[in-house]
């Protein structure tokens, strides 16, 4: 049974008492259906979970009930000649992953694992989870984010109501890009019972081309070197000292300083060509050293997962979304917020991951001011309940943004049964 | 349409006036013989005469004019530079045509976080033309990208030829400025990769002008590929042509532009630009790969067995820069090259499953005969996009009347299939009535909310996209039946 109240054991359900939280798992959406309609008729806020993978991740909810999508499960159609997989929100991503690999085929954004991260046990997230946090990998640079990948859905919003949006056709603008909205919307509009995604062809090979002993500033102008040329480079990161040398990948690890690297992927005759052309371009940053197929493919899931910042204790983690180029500016004040602050880049310096001691409030007004003018934002991916609670969790929104956000949610959920103030209060 | 508003109409002098003060200059246009030059967009079977035309030049007028609007209730289309095909700009003739095409200066060209920041009314090949010279280019590519404005391509989420490999516009789209309806102005993204919170870009791309005014536009844009080479390949049969698409995806080549033509098309297309198509083939072939020199090489190789596998009794690979671009010259000029041998065309625009395609053909040759109209098939064929281009002549009998009813037939074909009504063309208020083809009551219901999220009055670009107007009021309320527990069906735990 899953549980909202950090404070309550799991599985204790308290009869006739003002604490009673049950789990529904419907299996179909006139069920998903009736539960909504009892919700709204009983004013009961529902924690909307799939595995509940990332059950950590946003700000704590008191809800009455939980609705676990994980009844929506297996593949409804794959076509690998259509380039599209559609599959019940609650299946397992890696079963997903694993039914395309069979057809040398991938979700291009590269969906992370952060389960580890958050304290879970790896391999659990579903479909719908990825899609409702819109993650993504150091693919993104490339590739994009879930948004970008999720063509269509079936679902029952806030009002009871089954509906549906998009299709099962990669190019379409039939009204308006509902499955835009729904991505990255943590579950506070819709429960999506299935999800249509576009896939593509896998890499069928991986280099990494890696430099050493730069610091982030000179780091992000090799990444840049590399992200502007024609190479198709489809990963960019830099790895501090301290970061690089907990990697799995011996040469990483071994380095004895910052690490920073450029993948390439595709076709081995041509990665081998442009990981040749990268070195080149990257020459006046240093003698670029190679990593090969199956070590590139370890960094690079290391780099996805946030693997350095798995199992810190007492240790608050952030995400940091700047434009690329003012990555080194803010990476200099974030690190010096604490000397135990810990960052790396990905991205090519557009995203940073922060680990800092959590303390009262993992220092979100510091954090947020370092992001000065650049327009970005940052969310506290990870720290506990009573943190989370106190702090601003997703980016405080300027007052137009955030009176949209709630007309929006009033359109789907007006009574603010699904996972209410997951990301911000009132909504 | 929304019935003309009289309140409205009768203090027109008033509001041309204070519109006056607002947008100084000859930013506002009331002449009936200007106003003519506003009254359709690129769908020219629509037509109205607006009440008032405005062309502001800053952001601050933009908001002001919007902040009036929403006061007096007057209804608001926005216009970029009028191509497009579903009537998404057609005016109202009670209503204000807000034209943004003094917005026309790109703002920033920023290398190192290889983007563009621009105003809407900047061209999408204007964008290009910017930093080609650094040898950069932006990606998406509608056939009318010499005219068509960047505001009006996120206002359509608009695609090109391609978008299979890069993306649509909102695949390349990194922030926005955008006025609400109440003059608020706000930013959307910016020149990071991720949006915070609900993502709203993503939602207003593609939203036909009935949630806000984009006043500026961030796109990303990219290094031209090392090297990139086109082939042609001729096919006695559509279905050989469909099914070497299907052949060359499945074996996990992601061409940057997959086009298919049919036998009219490639005729029109050579006959108007001489593109060195072959007219023995039923079926045409245009498949673009990029990148490295080897990897194109091998890859052309590859498509080529495909191909011929598949029966293919034409082939000829691009030799040259100049020789790729003949090739997509003759595509990207179907439309005009249809409209010089028919007095006029209807373009469609719906997507289908690929593996779909021979069977739509073949329905659709069925059509034609059944409404004695002539048709020719433009097709983005890697993501299953199809342009059919009925031909009619306005002025014999009820030849417009059958072209609509063939176009509605064709749409309700897409959808039956699996397809959907439109893929990069837009709704507007050519296919509004047939989202009821594709979407429930209720799937509308929750769209029209999205709408009211943005514009509870219904004044921006009202008549587009849906079959019914909004009312917001009545569609937000919730209707709550009493509850049922326990759910005898629902395993709980």
């Amino acid at each position: 049974m899953a549980e909202t109240r950090p404070d309550k054991p799991q599985g204790d359900k308290l009869q006739g008492g003002k604490l009673q939280h049950d789990t529904f798992r419907p299996d179909t959406r006139e069920q998903l259906a009736e539960l909504v309609t009892w919700a709204a008729s009983e004013e009961a806020p529902l924690e909307v979970a799939g595995a509940g993978s990332k059950r950590g991740l946003g700000r704590p909810m008191q809800t009455r009930a939980t609705v676990d999508l994980t009844g929506f499960r297996g593949i409804e159609l794959y076509e690998p000649e259509e380039l599209i997989l559609k599959a019940g929100a609650g299946t397992p991503i890696q079963e997903l992953v694993a039914e395309l690999e069979r057809n040398h085929q991938a979700f291009a954004f590269e969906p992370p694992d952060l389960a580890p991260l958050l304290g879970g046990s790896a391999g659990q997230g579903t479909l719908g989870g990825a899609v409702a946090c819109n993650l993504a990998g150091p693919r993104r640079v490339k590739a994009g984010a879930a948004r970008d990948h999720f063509l269509g859905y079936n679902g029952v919003n806030g009002r009871g109501e089954n509906y549906k949006s998009g299709g099962r056709v990669v190019k379409n603008v039939t009204g308006y890009d509902l499955c835009k909205l729904m991505a990255g919307s943590y579950g506070t509009l819709t429960l999506m019972t299935d999800i249509t995604m576009k896939v593509l062809p896998a890499s069928e090979a991986t280099r990494t081309v890696l430099l050493t002993g730069l610091d982030v500033p000179v780091a992000v102008r090799a990444l840049t070197a590399g992200l502007c040329s024609s190479y198709e480079v489809s990963g960019a990161a830099h790895l501090p000292a301290e970061v690089a040398q907990t990697s799995a990948v011996g040469e990483v690890a071994q380095a004895g300083g910052p690490v920073t690297a450029l993948r390439l992927e595709g076709p081995p005759k041509s990665v081998e060509h442009r990981a040749n052309k990268i070195a080149q371009v990257v020459t006046e940053f240093g003698r670029a050293e190679e990593l090969g197929h199956d070590d590139s493919l370890a960094l690079w899931a290391e780099i996805r997962d946030v693997k350095p910042f798995v199992g810190l204790d007492a240790t608050a983690v952030w995400r940091v979304s700047v434009p690329p180029a003012s990555g080194p500016r803010v990476a200099e004040r974030l690190r010096g917020l604490d000397e135990r602050a810990s960052l790396f880049l990905d991205w090519g310096g557009g995203l940073l991951w922060l680990a800092l001691p959590e303390g009262e409030d993992a220092r979100h007004a510091e954090v947020r001011a370092a992001l000065g003018d650049t327009g970005g934002h940052a969310t506290l991916i990870k720290a506990n309940d009573g943190v989370r609670a106190k702090v601003p969790v997703f980016q405080p929104q300027e007052a137009g943004l955030e009176a949209l956000s709630k007309n929006i949610k009033d359109g789907f959920d007006p009574k603010r049964l699904l996972n209410p103030g997951r990301m911000y209060a009132g909504v | 349409m929304p019935e003309p508003k009289r309140e409205i109409l009768d203090r027109k002098d008033e509001i041309v006036a204070h519109l006056r003060s607002l947008v100084p200059g000859e930013g506002v246009i009331v002449k009936e013989a200007e106003l003519q030059a506003y009254e359709s967009d690129g769908l020219t079977a629509y037509r109205a005469t607006p009440m008032v035309v405005v062309l502001p030049s800053t952001v601050e007028q933009v908001s002001n004019v919007m902040a009036y609007c929403h006061e007096l209730g007057i209804r608001v289309v926005p216009r970029g530079a009028g191509t497009s095909l579903s009537g998404g700009a057609l005016p109202l003739t009670d209503g204000i045509l807000l034209g943004l095409g003094k917005f026309n200066q790109i703002l920033d060209i920023d290398y190192d976080n290889r983007c563009v920041v621009a105003q809407p009314g900047v061209t999408n090949l204007g964008i290009t033309r910017a930093v080609e010279h650094e040898g950069f280019y932006y990606a998406p590519d509608p056939s009318s990208q010499i005219a068509c404005s960047i505001g009006g391509n996120v206002a359509e989420n608009s695609g090109g030829v391609h978008c299979l490999k890069y993306g649509l516009t909102t695949n390349n789209v990194l922030g926005v400025q955008m006025v609400l309806i109440d003059g608020t102005v706000v930013r959307l993204g910016g020149k990071h990769l991720d949006s915070e919170g609900y993502d709203l870009l993503g939602l207003i791309t593609g939203s036909e002008g009935l949630l806000g005014v984009v006043t500026e536009v961030t796109v990303r844009i990219l290094k031209q590929p090392e090297s990139a080479r086109a082939v042609l390949l001729g096919f006695p049969s559509n279905e050989q042509a469909g099914d070497t698409v299907a052949g060359i995806i499945s074996s996990g080549i992601v061409p940057a532009g997959v086009e298919m033509m049919d036998k009219p098309a490639i005729r029109a297309a050579e006959d108007f630009v001489k593109a060195g198509y072959p007219l023995d083939v039923e079926a045409l072939l245009i498949c673009e790969l990029d990148g490295p020199e080897s990897e194109v090489e091998e890859l052309l190789g590859r498509v080529s067995r495909i191909a011929e596998d598949n029966g293919a009794t034409y082939e000829r690979v691009s030799k040259d820069d100049e020789e790729r671009a003949k090739f997509w010259a003759g595509r990207k000029a179907a439309f005009p090259a249809v409209g010089r041998i028919t007095p006029d065309y209807y373009c469609m625009d719906g997507t289908i499953p690929r593996h779909q395609l021979a069977h739509v053909l073949s329905r659709m040759r069925e059509m034609s005969e059944h409404y004695g109209l002539g048709v020719a098939n433009v097709f983005h064929a890697g993501d299953g996009n199809l342009h059919p281009l009925i031909m009619y002549d306005a002025n014999e009998g009820n030849q417009l009347e059958r072209a609509e009813e063939f176009g509605a037939d064709i749409l309700k074909l897409c959808v039956q299939v699996g397809g959907v009504l439109t893929g990069e063309h837009g709704v507007g208020v050519e296919k509004r009535d047939l989202m009821g083809e594709m979407f429930t009551e209720i799937d509308l219901d929750t769209q029209q909310r999205v709408k009211c999220a943005f514009d509870r009055d219904g004044l921006l670009n009202p008549g587009k996209m849906f079959p019914t107007l909004s009312n917001c009021a009545e569609m937000g309320k919730m209707h709550i039946h009493r509850g049922k527990l326990p759910f005898p069906d629902i395993p709980r735990f």
